[in-house]
């Protein structure tokens, strides 16, 4: 059974085909059953592979099939194959079930654009792209997905291409995820030096033996492989193109940029656990770039008022965690915020889209408010989807969110535990306010619409409530996967113990188990604290006194306009790095290529031709001119015979 | 070596030869329709029959097959000696491939003196067809002139405004190129004279001698110099973005897709099996321009507002990976370096392609000219974004491979600096094709002009589908291509692995080689 998972990306494969060459000939309804068909599909036959996978022994769970050897050149050989783990089968199952509801979702989003068929196209080549980059056996593998899910990314950010800034948003996606890769590149080759292979399992085998805890080349291997990773994650610094990237149809904001693609960089640094737990520098760099990340973003989420950005932010500050958690070697945790943030997060855009949708593509939270009455279905998801991103217990974010700061809290080494875990604690208070200030703003209060707008405000259509409410359940229960306190019920983690067994070692297990109880426990009553005071805040500020609100960006106002200006960063790169390099590109041309080398061609053949100017008066066929020579020669002769 | 009693080679050489003569001999000038169908025919059986070499050809041998051989100046040792193995196999097809494909796409942007031009491409492809099968020097060296003249033709007659300024820079340019590698062939064939007392051109027989370190080193660099030019490297490349320019669409097909890869075709054939002590000693040097090429190739390229001079630059960019591939000296980098060089010919090939098709409609490359063309013409756009993206290296795609395997061998042999600056290239590639793609396709389509921009015609069509079927092919299976040249580049490697033991170790050892000298091995052709 467990075969069913070469099954998996090849039907989303097939729809790309079809839809390719016959595409424009079919009927939107035929587009829209087969895309969301083929996802659906490969839902299923992960589902087999994943019972395939529990039938088998809990030491044998680790399944290779090759299908062929794509690269092999001298000793250097890698195959295209699939590795299905209990980490990967979770990965498919989230690619393909959340993606399978927005492929629905999106059917009757999608349903008066033009670009209907090529719509689904990139979306179905998107999930193919996806699932290989989960499968992959190898990095390389792995590598082809990463960048074919960049290169979706790039074309359904620049979807509506005929808008500049759409455009202009896939562009810089595309490039600053080139920086990552340049690093995750680089990672590759070394680990190919030193491991004469990219394959997974070889190479986290190896790994203890070849490397000693702390040796600078797997220090090296990881940070670049790192650099990869905050690439495709939005990590600070190269966090700026996801907040552009809302530019596309909302249902990709939700699949790509929220639930799946972005979260790749946190899979590809808990795949490759057994080398990051051999450099510890690298992994307290992983959660400190993570808290920094999260903390940073959700600043920034406080102040913006375009729907989708405050969610684009806060997806930003929640890969923050992610990483927060790879990086204390929870990894675990890590993957179980992974799946809840798809639930919830991908609710809540989905939810955004709902809205915008109903609003005539208004995105802008000062022209909303209570629209609870208008849309009681999207208002009552997206509120369980605030619950649950802001740690309400106990919804999906609740439990996974505070498995993380657990395990912050019992990080084994580094001294700086307090200061993450602090910050950990600072951020998921921002995330309630901010969620809860954007739920006000939305769906309470007075209304602040257009009155035209206001007219035609409605309800979504069934294609669209269906997934939200399936969202709105999965972010309820979603939370049970990896109940806390009692880890002998901790299904997630007993399920992916053994990927990260090196992890585990110094993981929770560490702890005590009386102290850890209470402790837990203990924990759980701050982080509820927390989030229950932020959406204090943002009820009695946003909702019952605006006036506070305003007040407060006056008194503060340094602080508001770099939240509301995201930190100047965009002008920041533009003046240090875009525009000097622009300069450096101009430089190149017009002086150096043109001036300096051409100039000296030119040179040259100028030269030549002015010497055989002068030259050629030696030769001007007048006879007389000869004579001439010829005398003032033999006086010469005869002046130098003399002398 | 097989040897067949048909002259398959030069069938394949002499082909478009023989249908230029009869074109001009027997098809009157006016005919100009049945001029176009002639010459594509002559170019299709030519391809047709470059496939047939195919079962013939065995991959499990580095040895030349299909070897022709006949004496042809005795005097100084030069014979017609031809031979195929992998690396020409590979060359050969991607020649008679884009030979077809540029006759193509002449049809409807070619419409005067449509005889000449067809005869000077048809003699074109001779010339390149001859260079990469030719064993002996002097016939080499002559197929090598043949192709200089209906290439400056190509440039001069049927080129764009500043066409005789194009096509003298880059004749001169070339030809101070080849007389320094004539310089250099002169060198070994003197040198290997003195030595064994024998006269000969053949290139087997200079690829398992060892010529002593001085002649070399003088010897390597004068080829450098020719081969250099020809690539062209940083910073001999300022000829190319001026012939690209002013040449005609099938010029500039034919310039990027073949004779760009002459030079790093003379590395591999000569310098490095020849020279390889020589090459080891090159490395500081060679590695440093072919990095500088790619980086600087691509900020130049991003600079360009004519979207033909943008995809010369570019040329610069990758042809400094493929240096950097073949002296890394690593079965990776070689392998990763020839595969580099024909997936730059189909990459840029169909980029000129494409350019030329937008020229044909608009009479303008300049980029701010366009905007907003995917709205309307859709087919177009699909085919020029795969082929950017195939250019950009996206793993999946042709490009990838190669450069993958280019760095992979920079790494093998610890190059780091020069592995890590020639990855950045990657983010450079993207940001100059994507920054043009996006001013080109994207954005509102405002200019009055385009809005009535015909999409690709079936004739187009043909001409870029095969393109796209080999940049998918080589991206997603490239064994076939890799397994060509794995016998062939092993070959290139043992020579360069003998020649990395002396370098880093005692006279006393150098002294045997010395010895050495004195008893070439025998072997040559078996």
């Amino acid at each position: 059974m467990t075969d069913a998972v070469a099954l998996v990306p090849l039907f989303p494969l097939l729809a790309v085909l079809v839809n390719f060459f016959a595409g424009k000939r079919m009927s939107k309804t035929t587009v829209g059953i087969m895309a969301s068909g083929s996802v659906g599909a490969s839902f299923l036959a992960s589902v087999v592979a994943l019972m395939g996978l529990m039938a088998l022994e809990p030491g044998q769970r680790s399944v290779e099939i090759n299908l062929y050897s794509w690269i092999s050149s001298g000793n250097f050989e890698v195959p295209f194959g699939f590795l299905l783990d209990p980490l990967s089968a979770v990965m498919i199952l989230v690619v393909t079930g959340v993606g399978f509801l927005i492929h629905v979702y999106s059917t009757g989003y999608m349903h008066d654009d033009d670009g209907f068929a090529r719509y689904f196209l990139f979306l179905n080549l998107f999930v193919f792209a996806m699932l290989l980059l989960v499968l992959g056996n190898s990095y390389l593998i792995l590598f082809i997905g990463w960048e074919g899910v960049g290169l979706c990314s790039y074309l359904l950010i620049g979807f509506w291409f005929t808008k500049d800034t759409a455009s202009e948003a896939g562009k810089k996606a595309f490039i600053v995820n080139r920086i990552g890769d340049f690093g995750f590149i680089l990672g590759m080759l070394l680990i190919v030096y030193h491991f004469g292979t990219l394959q997974f399992t070889e190479v986290f085998h190896k790994a203890p033996t070849i490397f000693h805890s702390g040796d600078t080349a797997v220090l090296v291997i990881t940070l670049l492989l790192f650099v990869g990773a905050m690439g495709k994650s939005a990590q600070i610094p190269l966090h700026i193109w996801l907040p552009d990237a809302m530019e596309g149809p909302t249902p990709v904001s939700a699949l790509i940029h929220a639930a799946t693609m972005v979260t790749a960089g946190v899979y590809m640094v808990c795949r490759s656990s057994a080398l990051f737990e051999l450099s510890p520098v690298t992994l307290s760099i992983v959660a400190v770039v993570g808290a920094v990340t999260a903390l940073f973003a959700a600043t920034i989420a406080l102040t913006q008022n375009d729907i989708k950005r405050v969610l684009a932010y806060s997806t930003v500050s929640q890969l923050g965690y992610m990483f927060l958690a790879a990086g204390v070697g929870a990894y675990v945790a890590a993957i179980f915020h992974l799946v809840t943030h798809a639930f919830f997060k991908a609710l809540l855009f989905l939810g955004s889209g709902s809205v915008i949708h109903a609003l005539h593509e208004e995105q802008d939270i000062r022209k909303m408010g209570g629209l609870r009455k208008y849309m009681p279905t999207t208002h009552r998801t997206f509120l369980i989807g605030s619950l649950a991103i802001a740690g309400v217990p106990p919804l999906a974010g609740f439990m996974s969110k505070d498995e993380i700061l657990f395990e912050v809290f019992n990080w084994g080494r580094g001294s700086g535990w307090l200061l993450l875990w602090i910050g950990g604690m600072v951020t998921a208070f921002m995330t309630a306010f901010y969620m809860f200030r954007l739920v006000y703003k939305t769906f309470y209060g007075e209304s602040r619409m257009d009155p035209e707008v206001e007219k035609h405000a409605h309800e979504s259509p069934p294609s669209i409530t269906v997934p939200l409410s399936i969202l709105a359940l999965l972010s309820v229960i979603g939370g049970f996967l990896g109940i806390p306190v009692i880890k002998k019920w901790n299904i997630l983690h007993n399920w992916l113990g053994g990927v990260f067994q090196a992890a585990v070692e110094h993981g929770p297990e560490a702890v005590e188990a009386a102290s850890h109880l209470a402790e837990e426990l203990g924990l759980m009553t701050v982080s509820v604290i927390v989030a229950v005071s932020g959406i204090m805040l943002a009820r009695s500020i946003i909702l019952r006194r605006p006036e506070v609100a305003e007040g407060l960006s006056q008194k503060y106002s340094v602080l508001y306009q770099l939240s509301l200006n995201k930190w100047w960063v965009d002008e920041f790169y533009d003046r240090v790095v875009v525009k000097p390099l622009k300069a450096l590109s101009d430089w190149c041309w017009t002086v150096f290529d043109v001036k300096g080398i051409d100039g000296a061609v030119n040179g040259t053949a100028w030269t030549a031709n002015k010497t055989s100017g002068i030259l050629r008066k030696l030769q001007t066929g007048f006879v007389q001119n000869y004579a001439l020579s010829i005398v003032i020669g033999l006086v010469v002769m005869l002046a130098l015979a003399l002398i | 070596m097989e040897s067949l009693s048909f002259p398959i080679l030069s069938t394949v050489v002499y082909l478009p030869a023989i249908g230029a003569l009869l074109m001009a001999l027997f098809i009157p000038g006016r005919k100009v329709q049945v001029i176009r169908r002639f010459a594509l025919g002559v170019a299709f059986v030519d391809f047709l029959v470059s496939l047939a070499i195919l079962p013939f050809f065995n991959a499990g041998t580095a040895d030349f097959q299909l070897v022709e051989r006949t004496t042809w100046i005795p005097g100084i040792g030069a014979q017609y000696l031809m031979g195929v193995d992998g690396i020409s196999l590979l060359l050969v097809l991607l020649t008679t491939v884009l030979g077809v494909l540029a006759i193509l796409s002449s049809f409807s942007s070619i419409t005067v003196r449509v005889k000449e031009y067809m005869i000077s491409l048809l003699i074109l492809q001779t010339g390149m067809l001859g260079v990469f099968f030719a064993l002996d020097i002097v016939l080499f060296y002559v197929f090598w002139e043949v192709m200089l003249i209906p290439m400056a033709l190509l440039i001069g007659i049927w080129g764009g405004p500043r066409r005789i300024y194009a096509a003298v820079k880059f004749f001169l340019f070339t030809l101070v190129g080849s007389l320094f590698m004539l310089i250099g062939f002169l060198v070994l064939y003197f040198s290997h004279q003195s030595l064994t007392g024998e006269y000969t051109f053949e290139i087997i027989r200079f690829m398992d001698f060892n010529f002593p370190a001085g002649v070399q080193m003088w010897a390597f660099w004068a080829l450098f110099l020719g081969f250099a030019i020809k690539v062209p490297m940083f910073p001999f490349h300022t000829w190319l973005p001026d012939a690209h320019v002013e040449a005609p669409t099938a010029g500039s097909v034919i310039l990027a897709g073949v004779l760009l890869k002459m030079g790093t075709y003379g590395f591999i054939r000569f310098s490095l099996p020849m020279l390889p002590e020589a090459s080891l000693k090159a490395v500081p040097v060679v590695a440093t321009l072919a990095v500088v090429g790619i980086i600087y190739g691509a900020l130049v390229a991003w600079a360009q507002t004519d979207i033909k001079k943008l995809v010369a630059y570019s040329s610069v960019s990758h042809l400094g990976f493929v240096m950097l591939g073949l002296f890394t000296f690593t079965v990776q980098g070689i392998q990763g370096g020839v595969l580099q060089m024909i997936n730059h010919g189909l990459s840029t090939g169909a980029l000129f392609l494409l350019v030329g098709i937008l020229y044909e409609r608009r009479h303008t490359r300049m980029i701010n000219a366009f905007g907003g063309l995917a709205a309307q013409i859709p087919l177009f756009t699909v085919v020029f974004g795969i082929v950017t993206f195939s250019s950009i290296g996206l793993p999946g795609l042709n490009g990838f491979i190669g450069e993958f395997l280019i760095l992979l061998g920079s790494y093998q042999a610890r190059m780091w600096i020069f592995g890590a600056l020639a990855a950045s290239g990657v983010i450079l590639s993207a940001i100059y094709m994507l920054s043009m793609f996006k001013r080109v396709m994207y954005g509102p389509l405002d200019k009055e002009e385009n809005k009535n921009l015909e999409d690709l015609n079936v004739r187009e069509l043909f001409t870029l589908v095969p393109i796209v079927i080999l940049i998918f092919w080589i991206g997603v299976y490239p064994r076939p291509f890799l397994n060509v040249l794995e016998a062939p580049v092993g070959r290139v490697m043992n020579r360069l692995e003998s020649a990395k033991m002396p370098v880093a170790v005692t006279p006393l050892e150098d002294a045997g080689i010395q010895v050495a000298l004195t008893f070439p091995d025998g072997e040559g052709i078996e």
